[in-house]
Parts: structure tokens; sequence; C-alpha cells
């Protein structure tokens, strides 16, 4: 899937380390009935104009996050900074954040025209100045003609675009999203995605949004964060969190991978040979932290960077024998499992070049396979 | 000619079996049971509302009598090839002229009015409490709100007498705390008689608010403070308008039997306490004038009905604007 392209000026903000961040969560803990931690110390900068994506299983504090951004729930500890002021106590309708609720949460009783108004009729504007808002508001989410519909006459991406230019009308520094997408179809998802991104981009606002789809945090963020059981596991671009997972769960959540348990066996600056148990030969990956002998490690490897070999390479590292149990037909791609002699099912992903229906692979071939020292990650065990 | 017919034959001869089957098939089907069902509570209406009614205005057409039924008959043979119908139109006349007919459906309808907001103001605080209390909770509140109707509405009514009256539980109580040293005169007042419609009616009010309160998103109210609303304008500008449909059903539930209300007026209220109800029943029992009181009966369900179609017409328009 394409990347929107994007100004690269916005991108970059978060590795000025004397940038200041535009929002500021530091330590921000969210206790249930006492007991349940659904967000536990969480601590997050974000800067200016950033797409940011909180992505995680449904149950993860994901969206107890946002909603204390939003203060719909009270932090149990913690605060929340927007530009150097602290909002953590102010309450919903005197923060500077507007949020576009996951069920759209349009009022039935309103047109179209008033559910957009409907922000900035608290602000005490004049009514020109609403007329004109909202026209702006229609227009930049391309409903103009559909001001005086009920919600109830609308379709459901009608409702989403409806949804979004309300909760832009008034301009918030920063609009929250929770899972914006989610009750749209496939393919209307698709074309969504990008025009988020670019009213986004259009109007600048920094946008934070919750997902449990890990594709549509990839295409649309800037930086995401990968959240499970309360806590962030990993913050970073799509690219740094898909290439280079901090842990086991990151690398598994994103993507596929293929997991191989070991232990440090030499060091030589920055290559490092782990012994595994599934794989007949040692692994040996670039890691640039230096790692004691013994340690144990797991190497993740993504599907797509294993290839086929048509024998064993030269120098015995880097590979694995084994046997097709299962081919995953995708038309632009096959995925095959590969079950090693050591008992573990290995996951690769072979690019159909050329044009046949039988592919170069079948069922019960033995087959080799090899990868670069440069493919994986080594995670702490 | 008769080559072009022949079709035409058989295909009304297919088409009728095709509704013969069809009917069977229906049959079959349920589709009767699904017609009995609906038909024999509207047949019930119709025998056991529609017909009293009918019966009743043609009595507000006729004449007093001293005779069994005591008033003349509508269809009368004067001679035997003439068939009389005379429809006396004096008795609306008489509603009309004398000014305390009037007096007193002005009166019932103020008090019904008035009670109709008071159950509304009391009502809608307590519908609301209900409808966000925890779910544990709510059906304990009902069943509270609902309890008062396990005992007869009588004898309810009569207690109010028991608390209200001179030498009762609340002069009594306010005169030994010395807060009062004359008992107060409760009992037969329009004071007793708003006491008495708004205690009484006032869980047809509750209940169908709390059944809009109830269904409401709640995030609907979230967005509302999320773009800038304080509680007390969310409330005005999302909870209200959304619980219209519940204000309505409740404020004609109240409304409608309270300007008829004869027991509440009759046992609580004062001389002043006039109305219609009461008049009704002194018109039937104490002066035996049945034309005058059916009369009287007809001009209150004209009166309750006119405002009821008048405002669904403007409920309809509104409903099936034509929108752009």
């Amino acid at each position: 899937m394409p990347q929107p392209r994007r100004d690269p000026a916005s991108l970059e903000s978060w590795q000025d380390p004397d940038a200041r961040p535009f929002l500021e969560i530091r330590g921000a803990t969210k206790v249930f009935d006492g007991a349940t931690y659904a967000v536990d110390d969480v601590s997050l900068k974000i800067f200016r104009g950033e797409f940011f994506s909180l992505l995680g299983a449904s149950g993860c504090g994901k969206s107890t996050l946002l909603r204390m951004l939003a203060g719909l729930e009270r932090c149990t500890q913690g605060h929340i900074l927007i530009e150097d002021e602290d909002i953590t106590d102010l309450p919903p309708f005197e923060r500077p954040v507007n949020m576009m609720f996951q069920s759209y949460a349009l009022f039935p009783h309103m047109t179209v025209e008033q559910n957009v108004a409907f922000g900035l009729r608290q602000e005490h504007l004049s009514r020109q100045e609403i007329r004109t808002r909202v026209e702006e508001m229609l227009e930049l989410v391309r409903m103009t003609g559909f001001s005086r519909r009920k919600p109830d006459q609308l379709s459901g991406g009608q409702r989403q675009r409806v949804a979004l230019a309300r909760s832009l009308a008034k301009q918030p520094k920063l609009l929250l999203l929770d899972e914006p997408l989610g009750a749209l179809d496939r393919k209307l998802r698709e074309s969504t995605q990008f025009e988020l991104v670019n009213i986004q981009e259009r109007v600048g606002t920094t946008f934070i949004m919750v997902t449990h789809d890990q594709e549509e945090a990839m295409t649309m963020s800037t930086r995401l964060a990968v959240m499970d059981a309360g806590r962030i596991l990993q913050v970073g671009t799509p690219s740094e969190v898909y290439e280079y997972p901090g842990n086991r769960f990151v690398a598994e959540f994103i993507g596929a991978a293929n997991l191989f348990d070991g232990r440090v066996a030499s060091t030589d600056g920055d290559r490092v040979t782990i012994q595994t148990e599934g794989a007949p030969s040692d692994i040996v990956m670039h890691h640039a932290q230096p790692l004691a002998i013994g340690t144990p490690v797991t190497v993740a490897l993504r599907p797509e960077k294993i290839r086929l070999l048509d024998e064993p390479p030269q120098e015995d590292v880097n590979w694995i024998r084994g046997t097709v149990r299962e081919i995953g037909y995708l038309g632009d791609v096959s995925i095959y499992h590969v079950g090693t002699e050591g008992g573990l099912t290995v996951q690769v992903q072979v690019t159909n070049r050329g044009r046949q229906t039988l592919g170069p692979l079948t069922w019960d071939d033995v087959v080799c396979l090899g990868w670069d020292t440069d493919s994986g990650v080594v995670l702490p065990a | 000619m008769t080559a072009a017919r022949e079709p035409v034959l058989t295909s009304g001869r297919a088409s009728l079996r095709r509704r013969i089957d069809h009917g069977v098939k229906s049959l079959a089907q349920g589709r009767l049971g699904r017609t009995l069902v609906i038909a024999l509570p509207y047949a019930w209406l119709l025998l056991f509302l529609l017909l009293p009614i009918l019966i009743v205005l043609k009595i507000s057409f006729s004449e007093m009598a001293l005779a069994s039924p005591p008033y003349t008959p509508m269809l009368q043979w004067v001679d035997q090839r003439t068939l009389s119908l005379s429809l006396h139109l004096g008795n609306y006349a008489f509603l009309w002229q004398d000014p305390l007919y009037m007096a007193a459906y002005l009166n019932s309808l103020k008090i019904a009015a008035v009670s109709t907001v008071l159950c509304l103001l009391i009502g809608y605080p307590m519908a609301y409490a209900i409808a966000r209390a925890p779910s544990g909770w709510r059906i304990v509140l009902l069943m509270l709100v609902i309890l008062p109707f396990w005992t007869s509405f009588l004898i309810r009514v009569y207690a109010w007498i028991g608390l209200l009256q001179a030498n009762g539980l609340i002069n009594h109580l306010l005169l030994s705390l010395g807060l009062i040293d004359q008992p107060l005169v409760l009992l037969h007042s329009n004071f007793a008689v708003y006491l008495g419609i708004v205690y009484s009616y006032l869980p047809f009010m509750i209940l169908p608010l709390y059944a809009t309160l109830v269904r409401m998103d709640l995030t609907l109210l979230e967005a509302a403070a999320d773009l800038g609303a304080p509680p007390w304008k969310s409330f005005l500008t999302v909870t209200l308008p959304l619980s219209l449909p519940g204000v309505i059903a409740g404020s004609l539930l109240v409304f409608i039997p309270a300007v008829g209300e004869f027991v509440i007026p009759d046992l609580l209220g004062g001389p002043d306490s006039l109305m219609i109800g009461k008049v009704l029943w002194t018109e039937f029992f104490s002066n035996r004038d049945w034309p005058v009181a059916s009369a009287v009966a007809i001009a209150m369900l004209l009166v309750i009905l006119v405002p009821l179609l008048l405002f669904q017409r403007v409920e309809e328009r509104e409903t099936t604007e034509p929108t752009r």
C-alpha cells in the first residue's frame, strides 16, 4: 500500500532534542474499580502537526488513554499538558481538544448543518461566522448539499464525514479519533485513509488516532505507539516499528514474524552469533548493542525477508531446511508454511513474478531457506 | 372474435384459481391468524367504546322526559307512514348559555394543565435519576414508582383525607411542633385537588419519560461536552429534545384523564374546585337529566380531542417535512 506524501518538516520534530512537545503525557494512569489498570503509567510526547496512532488489540487501554486526553475519563494519576499548560483537571467542555467518536455520536434530532454548528454555537460567534465555518467544513469533507439532512438519512461513510467535520469545526489544537474508520467497509476504508491524511495536512491539526488495525496505523501515521495491557511497548515511525521491533510482542503484533529462541554464542564487533534449537545452523545477525555471551535472545525474521535457496550456503550460517506444509496464494504473493526438521514452522513470503498457476513450489517439497545478517532483529527473550 | 376471447377467459379462470390457491396458502401460513389477532382488539374497541359513544351522542340530541329511559326517542312514528327524526339541539345551546358549564370546562382545563406541568416538573428529575441509576437499582426504583398501583385508587385518595383534614395527621404534626396555632385548611381546597391529581398521575408521567431517557445514547452527551457544552447546556440541547416523545406521551397520559377527573375533586375538592366530571355526575345522578349529561360528556370529548388532533397534525407535518 502506498504511503501518502507528507511534508518532511512535520515528520522530523521528534528527532530534535530541543523541540517543545505539543502534547505531553506524564505518567498517566487510570485505575478502574480500584484494581484494574486500564492505562498504566504512560508517558508520551507528541509534536505539532503529527498524525499519531495508538495501536493495540481491544482492551489494551488505547481508547481509555484517548478518553483521558478528551477529558471524558479522569486521570487516577499523572498529568496531561498541551503546550506546557496542565489540562489534567479541565472538564471536557473547557479543553482545546475535540474528539471524533467511534459511533460518530451525531445528534439524531439535528440536521447535518446543526450538528457541525453545535460546537461553534458554544463560542458566541455571529450567525454569519458560524454559517461560513459550517460551509467550509462541509466543503472540506465533500458534504456540501447534505446540510439539511438528518443523520439517519445518511450512509455510514457520509456520517463519518459529518462527524469529522463536526470535530474539526472548532479548529481544535488537537483532534482525537477513536477508530475513525472502524465502521466502514474495506474499500471505503482504504480511500478514506488517504482522505483523512490529506485533510489533516490541509488543516494542520495534530491528530491522535486509536486503531486496532496495524495496516491503517502504518499507512496513516507519522508515528505510532504500540500498546498492550495499559502500557506503551514501543513508539516510533511505522518503518522503525516494523523493521526494528523492540520486543516479541511488537514483532508479532505488527506484521508477521518468525521467531527463533536461542542464546548468544559469540560476538564479533556488531555481529552476533546465536545458537538456536530449531535451526541446524547458527544465526548471525547485526546488532549494535553489545550482548554478553549466553544471554537468551529471540531472533525475529519477517516472512518477506527470507529467500528460497537452491542449496545450503557455503558459510554454514543463516539457513534452515524444511518441507512445504501449507501454501497460501494471495495473487501478488504466496505464503508458504515450511515445517523445519527441528519442529518449527517458518513463514516465507515469495513474490509471484512469473505468470504461472503452479508456482515454484508445491506441497511436501523440501526447501532451503536463507536470509542475510541484516534481515532480522535480535530481541531480548 | 371467439378465438381472441378464449385466452382471456382461460387466463381469468387461471387467476381465479391462483387467488383461491393464494387464499388457501395464506390460511395455512397463518395470515388469517395474524388478521384475527389485530381484528379482535379493534372489534372490542368498536363494540365497547365507539358504540357507547354513539349512544351517548344520540341521547345528547334528545329531550328529558319522565319516562324510562328518561329521554324522548330520536326516531318516532308520527302516523303509519311518517317516521320523524328529531334532533334536539337545545342541550348544547343550554351548555353554551349557562356560564356554569363554561366555567367548569375552563376550570377543568386549567386544573389539568397545571397538574400536568407539576407532574412534569416533579416526574422529569425522578425519571432522569432512575434512568441514570446503576442498572441494578433501576428495577427497584421503578418498582417503588409502580407500587402504589397495588392498592385501590379510591383508598389512596381516601387516605389523603385522613392526612389533610383539620384534625388529620399533617395538622396534628404541625400543631404539636408548635409551627402553627390554628389547623390549616388543607382539605376541600384547590390545593388538595392538585395534590391528589399530581400524586395519582405521577407514575403515568414517570414511566414514558423513563422509557425515552433510558434508551438515550450517552455518548451523545460526551460528544456535546467535547464540543464545549457545559452539562446544563447539553441537557437543554440534547437530552431534553431527545426526550420530547416521552414528555408528550406522559403529558397526554396525565392531562386527558385529569380533565375528566371526578373522584379526586369530589373527595378532596371544595366548593370552588368545580370540574366538569363533577358537573356531569350531578346532571346524571342528581338532576336525572340524561340528555344534558350526555351533551356535557360529548362536549368534554371534543374539548380534549380537538386540540389533540391539531397537535398530531402539527407533529406529522414536522416529521414528514420534505428534506432537501
